[in-house]
């Protein structure tokens, strides 16, 4: 196991520098960083000394590794746009997608995981029935319209949620903002997180059920109920823990993207994390924070995966033996 | 006094159009201590049988008429709680596959223990020492220590004393086990039956063992039911029924059974179940065209000749050479086929006898040795040309009729493939004509080209396989097991066909097998394998009547006894 992860560790480098080149790359490719950080009037001789002082002169090679280490000290530079270091904008963004994405994240597995048992168990109940058709809502119709449309019914006509932002915040310590804490940030979360986490639920529980299927089918589950166990203990602990193995490999990759892909969620309802801050980005041609974005991406990326790789070892102990023999 | 009384029991699949019957009118009873066998062949209904007792038939399914008691009391009208609470604590079940019917994510602990306690009024401690006690009786070593492990950390053998222990787990007055070792090797084979024998006996548990295998019914049943598509055709004491069995079926059946004891020249035909044979077109194969141009060139000699043919198979790689780990599947194998004749190759899973005919057939580089096939060197045959003319010569038969047959293509289609692919006809029409005359010579019938793979039943399909094979007019086939998935009664046929085509055409066959019953009914000269090695080779009947090397004595012994079975109908044959 313990040569797994290092093996693992190790791919999990490679694809940190291959993206960190691609970032850098941003920077060659993506216009003149010096035009977009000054005016029409400066002067040839002041644009030369701006391009000395940033480092725009020395061999790429240089640049390169001189990224690289700012990198791994969570240093990208100066934002174009507003002017201050990249990782304050960004850690100040933070707490607001992570709470977001932790929020949704719960909410699909703790209401897609039982409806996919519920729905793989019971086939033919109207109930599962419903649970199905609902499901293909929550994959056929797009993200933004999902969130116009809680919009218009909870906030507009009902009056019963805000419409955006994170509603009143709680510092915590001197990096950190929560809306767990207050009434209006616990209401402010609901409607995104159900917008952001509607997909990955209906996933979940379209996998749990076709894995169910599977899996109650097997001689183990037939031999379980010869053996006379009770429903439950068949359900819950063989059926389940059986169907995790798939289920964990797309919920974590899900996961990545809930934190990466907000963007879309955070626009539609003005929430400050950091999809809204790269989509600002984005539109200004602000090429150290797109940087920054996507190397934190990468990074979520191949820590989840890493994570997911050692809960199959956790799961499934056939795995734990390492791949000696046949 | 019987323990389990099952009367005038019918169970009955409705479905949109009709009701299928599964089981008709089934009437048996066992006692306390015995053993009652149920024997049929595929769909004969006596799993169905079997899962009606414990409760468990498969939706639809329902018991049409008839009752249940056991101890006297009626169980099968019984809601679904109290039944459940019967499961595994009165009425035990042990299933085939021992590989399956284990949750492979929880340790045999926690599956033994999770039983006890759902059953007996123990506390925790009392039920892992009851584990613990219960893989000692089934004869698992060092029980305390593997009783924390994975099933996947078990043996097959080992797997099926798990799934045994588990059927014990609450002392059942009856346990139902159905088709117990059908998946295990023999020598393993006998040491469950043993087993089961044993706690039979000391436990004083009534066991209804269903199965298709004659050898196990002789082996350990007191009493012998035997089903056929859902009726009970005859019952009463094994040596009686098997020794002089009076109903038709039950004759033709236990004649159909291949004996390691008695040759036969052929297998005597099963017609009770095809009904009589269709008579079919007869082909003069001298005069017909796959008679003819088997322009081959004699050899003196063997045709095939294997020489210390050595093959590995890399398991854990490692940039260092010497760090790298190999499988070593197969260790200076070497044996002559002469031709016409049939050699035998026989061992247990994993003896490395499929790979043999891989690395004949070219689909394995041995890393060493030689293969020899009329006078061409196979192992370094690099030239496109002669190679196809190599594998034109050379055909193979595989094991599972259901996967070796594209269910997308007509059956036509797929017997005309190989004679497109090496040009064999000038035309269509041409090889179509031929795929035809095949299917009636194999007894498909000409009809059967136009269908598909799935409208056939597996001895059919296996006979599709064979007209495939005969297609490029070969001279060597390679038969991988070609009966171990069909019952007793096609497999009779198959093994029929076989010989005749032989015969008719003058092939050369290697025969693979488990089943030393099989290859003693077909084979010339045997090879006995055992974890890649050749350990023994002779003349059929010498191998069996004298066994040199202990191995083969030990597998000879192992063999489910095959005397009390009646001979009278191998005579008429």
């Amino acid at each position: 196991m313990f040569g797994f992860i290092s093996r693992r560790l190790v791919m999990a480098l490679v694809v940190m520098v291959v993206v960190a080149l691609i970032s850098f790359l941003l920077f060659r490719f993506v216009g003149d960083p010096v035009n977009q950080m000054v005016g029409i009037e400066t002067t040839p001789e002041q644009r030369e000394a701006l391009r000395e002082r940033l480092g725009l002169n020395d061999p790429i090679i240089v640049q390169f590794v001189r990224f690289i280490m700012g990198a791994m000290q969570f240093d990208f530079g100066n934002s174009y746009q507003f002017k201050q270091p990249v990782a304050d904008l960004i850690g100040k963004r933070l707490p607001a997608t992570l709470e977001l994405s932790l929020v949704s994240a719960i909410f699909a597995l703790v209401v897609g995981v039982p409806m996919g048992v519920y729905t793989g168990l019971n086939r033919h109940s109207p109930l599962s029935k419903f649970f199905l058709s609902v499901s293909l809502i929550g994959v056929s119709l797009p993200t933004f319209f999902i969130g116009i449309l809680l919009i218009f019914v909870f906030s507009v006509t009902l009056q019963w949620l805000p419409s955006f932002g994170r509603g009143e915040v709680v510092e915590i310590g001197s990096w950190w903002t929560t809306g767990f804490l207050t009434l209006s940030g616990l209401k402010a979360l609901i409607l995104p997180a159900i917008t952001l986490g509607l997909f990955q639920m209906t996933l979940i529980m379209r996998l749990i059920r076709a894995e169910m299927l599977e899996v109650i089918r097997t001689d183990y589950i037939k031999f379980a109920r010869a053996r006379g166990l009770p429903n439950r203990s068949i359900n819950f602990i063989h059926a389940l823990k059986n169907t995790m193995v798939p289920v964990i490999t797309i919920t974590g990759l899900q996961l990545g993207s809930i934190i990466a892909f907000a963007i879309i969620t955070e626009t539609v309802f003005q929430w400050p994390g950091m999809g809204l801050l790269f989509l600002q980005a984005v539109q200004n041609v602000d090429i150290p924070i797109m940087a920054a974005y996507l190397m934190l991406t990468a990074f979520i990326f191949v820590v989840i995966n890493l994570a997911v790789d050692i809960l199959y070892f956790v799961i499934d102990p056939r795995l734990r033996t390492e791949r000696s023999g046949l | 006094m019987s323990i389990l009384d099952i009367r005038g029991l019918s169970v009955e699949f409705p479905s949109r159009k009709d009701v299928f019957v599964a089981a008709r009118d089934v009437n048996l009873s066992i006692e306390k201590g015995k053993i009652l066998g149920v024997v049929g062949e595929s769909g004969a209904g006596k799993s169905t049988v079997g899962n009606a007792v414990i409760g468990l038939l498969e939706a639809p399914g329902r018991i049409g008429t008839g009752e249940i008691h056991l101890d006297g009391q009626r169980i099968d009208n019984l809601p679904a709680k109290p039944m459940r609470a019967l499961r595994g604590k009165r009425i035990g079940m042990i299933f085939q596959d021992p590989l399956t019917s284990l949750d492979p994510l929880q340790t045999v602990e926690f599956q033994l223990v999770e039983t006890i306690l759902e059953h007996l009024p123990v506390t925790k401690q009392e039920a892992q020492q009851r584990a613990i006690d219960l893989l000692d009786q089934v004869g698992i070593p060092n029980p305390s220590e593997r009783v924390k492990q994975y099933p996947h950390q078990f043996s097959g053998g080992m797997r099926q004393r798990v799934v045994i222990a588990l059927a014990l787990c609450a002392e059942p007055e009856v346990v139902i086990a159905d088709e117990p070792t059908t998946a295990l090797d023999v020598s393993i084979q006998a040491q469950i039956l043993e087993l089961m024998k044993k706690l039979c006996t000391e436990k004083n548990v009534a066991m209804l063992v269903i199965t298709h295998d004659m050898g196990v019914i002789a082996d350990i049943t007191d009493h012998v039911a035997v089903m056929y598509r859902g009726d009970l055709v005859e019952y009463g004491e094994t040596a009686q029924v098997l020794g002089a069995p009076r109903h038709e079926y039950t004759k033709s059946l236990i004649a159909a059974v291949p004996r390691p004891d008695v040759k036969v020249e052929r297998f005597p035909q099963v017609d009770y179940i095809e009904g009589s044979a269709k008579p079919f077109k007869q082909i003069d194969i001298s005069t017909h065209w796959l008679g003819k141009a088997r322009d081959y060139k004699a050899v003196d000699g063997p045709l095939l000749s294997v020489k210390d043919i050595d093959m590995r198979f890399l398991t854990k790689n490692a940039w260092i050479a010497k760090n790298r780990q190999y499988f070593q599947a197969l260790k200076k194998v070497s044996f002559d086929i002469m031709p016409g004749e049939t050699y035998g190759l026989v061992g247990e899973s994993g003896s490395g006898k499929s790979t043999v005919a891989r690395v004949i057939t070219g689909l394995y580089d041995p890393s060493g040795g030689s293969v020899n096939f009329a006078g061409q060197e196979l192992t370094n045959l690099r030239d496109k040309k002669q190679v196809l003319a190599m594998r034109r010569q050379m055909q193979m038969i595989f094991q599972d009729p259901f996967s070796s047959l594209n269910s997308r293509m007509r059956v036509r289609d797929i017997v005309a493939e190989p004679i497109k692919f090496h040009k064999l006809a000038a035309t269509n029409a041409e090889a179509y004509g031929i795929v035809e005359d095949l299917l009636e010579h194999v007894g498909l019938g000409a009809a059967a080209g136009k269908k598909f793979p799935h409208e056939f039943s597996g001895g059919q399909r296996q006979r599709i396989s064979i007209a495939r094979a005969l297609a490029t007019r070969p001279r060597f086939l390679l038969c991988d097991e070609p009966t171990s998935a069909l019952d007793v009664s096609i497999q009779a046929q198959i093994l029929n066909l076989l010989k005749d085509l032989q015969e008719e055409l003058g092939l050369t066959m290697l025969f693979i097998s488990h089943d030393l019953a099989v290859i003693r009914q077909m084979c010339n000269r045997v090879g006995v394998m055992r974890y890649g090695e050749l350990l023994e080779q002779n003349e059929t009947d010498s191998l069996f009547e004298n066994p040199q090397h202990p191995y083969t004595k030990e597998l000879l012994s192992l063999m489910p006894s095959m005397e009390l079975l009646s001979t009278e109908a191998l005579a008429i044959a």
